[in-house]
C-alpha cells in the first residue's frame, strides 16, 4: 500500500509543478497583455484628449461666428434673438380629420401616408 | 530483529543450578532491552530534528532572500490594475457650466541638447536657427562648445518643429516628453482663466502651474491627482461670454473707450456666468506683465478690470442709501425729500448734473430716477456714517470679493481713513470710497435676489448657498421697482430691452488724478442691472474706462448714452441663450413660417 501512496504522491508534486509552471507561464502572459494593452489605453486616451481639444478648437465660438457669416447666404444663421421664442399655442396644427383623413384601418394608414406624403 | 528473550530458558536453568536468583537475569535483560529502545528512540529524534531543523532553516532563508530582493530591487507599479486617466493627465481640465473645455492638456515634447554628443556642433546650430526664428546660430554655436554637458533649446516643441529636428539628425539634440496648457478658446474669458507655465522641470517631465486666475487660484485643486479625472467646472457659460465679449468689444470702440469691463451673474446663486475684461490677451502666449514707464496698471492687458479695477462707482450706490433709509423706516418709495440744489456741508457744496435743481423737493422714488445728488445726501444724512458703514459692509463693499481668483484678494476697496459727515454724503452718491465692479454686481444681486447675500462664485454650483438677509423683501422688491423707472421714465432709458424689463442704474465718477483731484474729460461710466425686474435672475454690469459718444453736437460722457446702450446689447443678446422667454406677446405672425405645408 505504501508504495502506491508514494508513487501517487510523487505524480502528484509532478503534477502541481508542471501546473505551477504552466501558471507561471500564463500570469507572465497576461501581465505583457495587460501591459501592452494599458499602453494601448494611454495611447487612445492621448488620442481621445487631443481630440477634445481639436474638437474645442474648432468649435471656438469666434471661428464658429466666422463661419456663419461666411456662409451666410446658404445657412442665414443669425444671433438668437428674443422675439424668436414661440408660443405652442401659435402653432397651426391642422386638424386631425384633414392630417390623417378617415380612418378605417391601421394598414391603410400606414399606405397611404407613405404613399402620397409625408406628414411631418 | 531478532528479540532477545527475557528469559532465556538456558540461562536460567543454568543460574538455578549455581542457586542463583533467575529474577535478576530477567532484569538485566529486561535493562539492556530499555536501553537499546532508548537508544532508537533519540537517534529517530535525532534526525526528526534534524529535518525540522533543515525546513525552517530553507523557509527562513526563503523568507529573508525575498525580503532582500524586495528591499534592493526598484519599486514598479502593479501591472496586473488597469490605468485610469490620471496618470496620463497631471493637471485637471477646466470647462464651463455646459462641459465645453475652456483649459486642458496636450502631450507635447521639450528640446536639450547634450553639446558634448554633438557632431557637428556649428552646423546643428545653423539648422536650428533655421527652424526656430529666435535662435541665433552664432550664439549656439558658442554655448554648445563652452564645454557644458546640457542645455535647454525650447520648452515646447509642434509636432512639425520636432521633425524638423529630427531630421537635423543629431545624437547631441534629445526630446523630453512634456505635458503642455492649451487654452482651445483663445482670448475667450482670458482673465478667469490666467494662465500657466512650467514649474521645476526635469528631463522626463515639468510641472505645469497656474500662473494667474482661476488656474492660479484653484491650483492645488487643479493639480491633485485623485480628482485629475474629473474636470473643474466653472459657472462660466461660453456662449453667453463670447457673445459679452464680442458686444463689449464692439461697444468699446464703438464708445472710444480704453477699457471696459463687464460681469453677468445669478442673483440666485452668485454664479458669475459672464466676466469680461478688455483689452483681452491670449492665455496660451501670455504677454510680461510689463508696464511702460509712467503706466498704470489698468493700461496692461492682463489687469482685470472687473476685479481689480477698484473705482469711484458714482450713482450706482445711490440704490443703497434709498434701501437702506427705507430698511431702517425712515422714508417710504412716496415719501418727499428734500433735494434743493446746491446743498452747503461745511466748506463742501454738494451740486446735481450740470448744475440742475430738481427740488426743492423730490420723492425717493423720483431721487432715484433723476439721480439726485443732494436728496441721496440728505437721506444719507439721516442714516448716519456708523450705520451706513455697518450696511455698505453687510453687502461685503469693506472686504476683498471671495471671488475664486488669485487677484482677488489683493482687489480691496478703497476706504477713507477717517468716516465723517462729508464721507457720508459723498460715499451716499459713490464718491468718496472706491471698489471694484464685482463688489457692485454682487450688492446689486443681493437686491435682486430679495434682499438676501449672495456670495460671488466661478465655480459651477447645484444650489442657492444660504445668505444672511440685510434687507426686508419688500424694500427690496421696492429697491428694484424703483431700478425699473430708472429704465421707463430715468437716465437709463436707452437700457430698456423689450420683453426683459431690464431695471437698473447709471453711474458715471470722474476718474482721479494720480496727482490728486479730478480730470474733467476723464470719466468711468458704469451701468449696473439687474433683469426681470418682476422676478430678477440675472445682474448686469457694464463699466466703460474712458468713454466718448460723439454721434452728437458735442461729446457725451454720461453713463446713459455710454454704458447703457451696450448694457442694454448685451442683455438682448444673453437674455434669450440664458434661456429667458420675454414677456411680451410672441412676435407678429410671419405667413410662411404659420401655414403648413
Amino acid at each position: 500500500m505504501r508504495p502506491v501512496i508514494y508513487v501517487l504522491s510523487f505524480l502528484a508534486v509532478l503534477g502541481l509543478g508542471f501546473w505551477a509552471y504552466r501558471a507561471h507561464y500564463d500570469t507572465r502572459e497576461a501581465l505583457r497583455d495587460v501591459s501592452a494593452l494599458n499602453t494601448e489605453i494611454a495611447g487612445l486616451r492621448e488620442a481621445l484628449a487631443l481630440q477634445r481639444a481639436e474638437w474645442a478648437y474648432l468649435n471656438r465660438p469666434d471661428r464658429l461666428r466666422e463661419l456663419a457669416s461666411l456662409n451666410f447666404d446658404r445657412l442665414g444663421l443669425l444671433p438668437l434673438e428674443p422675439t424668436q421664442f414661440g408660443d405652442a399655442a401659435n402653432l397651426s396644427y391642422p386638424p386631425a380629420e384633414e392630417m390623417f383623413g378617415r380612418i378605417d384601418n391601421s394598414v391603410m394608414v400606414i399606405g397611404e401616408q407613405t404613399a402620397e406624403e409625408d406628414p411631418l | 530483529m531478532i528479540r532477545t528473550p527475557l528469559r532465556p530458558l538456558a540461562r536460567i536453568l543454568r543460574a538455578r543450578a549455581i542457586g542463583e536468583n533467575p529474577d535478576i537475569i530477567e532484569r538485566e535483560n529486561l535493562r539492556l532491552r530499555h536501553e537499546q529502545m532508548r537508544d532508537a528512540a533519540r537517534a529517530r529524534a535525532e534526525v526528526r530534528l534534524l529535518i525540522l531543523g533543515v525546513a525552517f532553516f530553507v523557509a527562513f532563508s526563503t523568507i529573508g532572500a525575498r525580503m532582500g530582493t524586495l528591499a534592493a530591487t526598484e519599486p514598479s507599479e502593479p501591472r496586473a490594475s488597469a490605468s485610469g486617466a490620471e496618470i496620463l493627465a497631471q493637471r485637471a481640465d477646466i470647462t464651463d457650466r455646459n462641459g465645453r473645455i475652456l483649459a486642458t492638456n496636450m502631450l507635447t515634447h521639450a528640446l536639450y541638447a547634450h553639446p558634448k554628443d554633438l557632431v557637428d556642433p556649428a552646423r546643428v546650430a545653423r539648422d536650428l536657427a533655421g527652424i526656430f526664428p529666435e535662435m541665433n546660430a552664432e550664439d549656439l554655436t558658442r554655448r554648445f562648445t563652452d564645454g557644458r554637458s546640457f542645455m535647454w533649446l525650447r520648452k515646447v516643441l509642434s509636432p512639425e518643429q520636432m521633425q524638423a529636428v529630427h531630421d537635423i539628425g543629431d545624437p547631441g539634440l534629445l526630446f523630453g516628453p512634456r505635458e503642455m496648457r492649451i487654452y482651445p478658446n483663445g482670448q475667450l474669458a482670458a482673465h478667469v482663466l490666467g494662465g500657466a507655465s512650467f514649474g521645476a522641470e526635469g528631463v522626463h517631465s515639468a510641472e505645469v502651474i497656474g500662473t494667474a486666475g482661476v488656474e492660479r487660484a484653484m491650483d492645488a485643486r487643479l493639480r491633485d491627482p485623485g480628482q485629475a479625472g474629473t474636470p473643474l467646472e466653472l459657472s462660466i457659460d461660453l456662449t453667453v461670454q463670447a457673445t459679452v465679449e464680442e458686444v463689449l468689444a464692439a461697444g468699446m470702440s464703438m464708445m472710444n473707450a480704453k477699457g471696459a469691463a463687464a460681469i453677468i451673474m445669478d442673483v440666485r446663486t452668485g454664479e458669475i456666468v459672464s466676466m469680461a475684461s478688455l483689452p483681452a490677451f491670449d492665455p496660451n502666449n501670455r504677454p510680461n506683465p510689463v508696464l511702460p514707464k509712467d503706466g498704470e496698471p489698468g493700461d496692461s492687458p492682463l489687469f482685470n478690470r472687473a476685479v481689480q479695477g477698484v473705482y469711484e462707482l458714482g450713482s450706482t450706490f445711490k440704490i443703497f442709501a434709498v434701501a437702506q433709509a427705507m430698511e431702517l423706516g425712515l422714508v417710504t418709495p412716496d415719501s418727499m425729500v428734500d433735494a434743493n440744489a446746491p446743498m452747503q456741508w461745511g466748506k463742501f457744496r454738494i451740486k446735481e448734473f450740470q448744475g440742475k435743481n430738481y427740488g426743492p423737493l423730490l420723492s425717493v422714488t423720483d431721487v432715484i430716477v433723476k439721480s439726485s445728488n443732494v436728496g441721496t445726501a440728505k437721506m444719507a444724512l439721516r442714516i448716519g456714517g456708523l450705520r451706513q458703514q455697518a450696511f455698505l459692509k453687510s453687502l461685503g463693499m469693506f472686504e476683498a470679493t471671495p471671488v475664486e481668483l488669485i487677484e482677488a484678494p489683493g482687489a480691496k476697496p478703497l476706504l477713507p481713513p477717517k468716516w465723517s459727515d462729508i464721507v457720508t454724503i459723498t460715499t451716499s452718491y459713490g464718491h468718496g470710497m472706491s471698489a471694484s465692479p464685482l463688489h457692485l454686481v454682487t450688492a446689486y444681486a443681493t437686491i435682486a435676489n430679495g434682499g438676501i447675500t449672495v456670495k460671488p462664485t466661478l465655480l459651477k454650483q447645484t444650489a442657492p448657498r444660504p445668505g444672511t438677509r440685510v434687507m426686508r423683501e419688500e424694500v427690496a422688491d421696492a429697491a428694484v421697482s424703483m431700478l425699473r423707472q430708472v429704465v421707463t421714465r430715468g437716465t437709463a432709458s436707452l437700457a430698456e430691452v423689450p420683453g426683459y424689463e431690464v431695471a437698473g442704474k447709471t453711474g458715471t465718477a470722474d476718474k482721479p488724478k494720480r496727482t490728486g483731484g479730478y480730470y474733467k474729460d476723464k470719466v468711468i461710466n458704469t451701468f449696473a442691472s439687474v433683469f426681470p425686474a418682476s422676478d430678477p435672475r440675472y445682474a448686469v454690469l457694464v463699466t466703460l474706462d474712458e468713454p466718448v459718444e460723439t454721434s452728437g453736437t458735442e461729446p457725451r460722457r454720461t453713463a446713459g448714452w455710454t454704458a447703457v446702450p451696450v448694457a442694454a446689447e448685451i442683455t438682448r443678446r444673453i437674455a434669450p441663450l440664458l434661456g429667458l422667454r420675454p414677456v411680451v406677446e410672441a412676435a407678429p405672425f410671419d405667413g410662411l413660417t404659420a401655414v403648413h405645408n
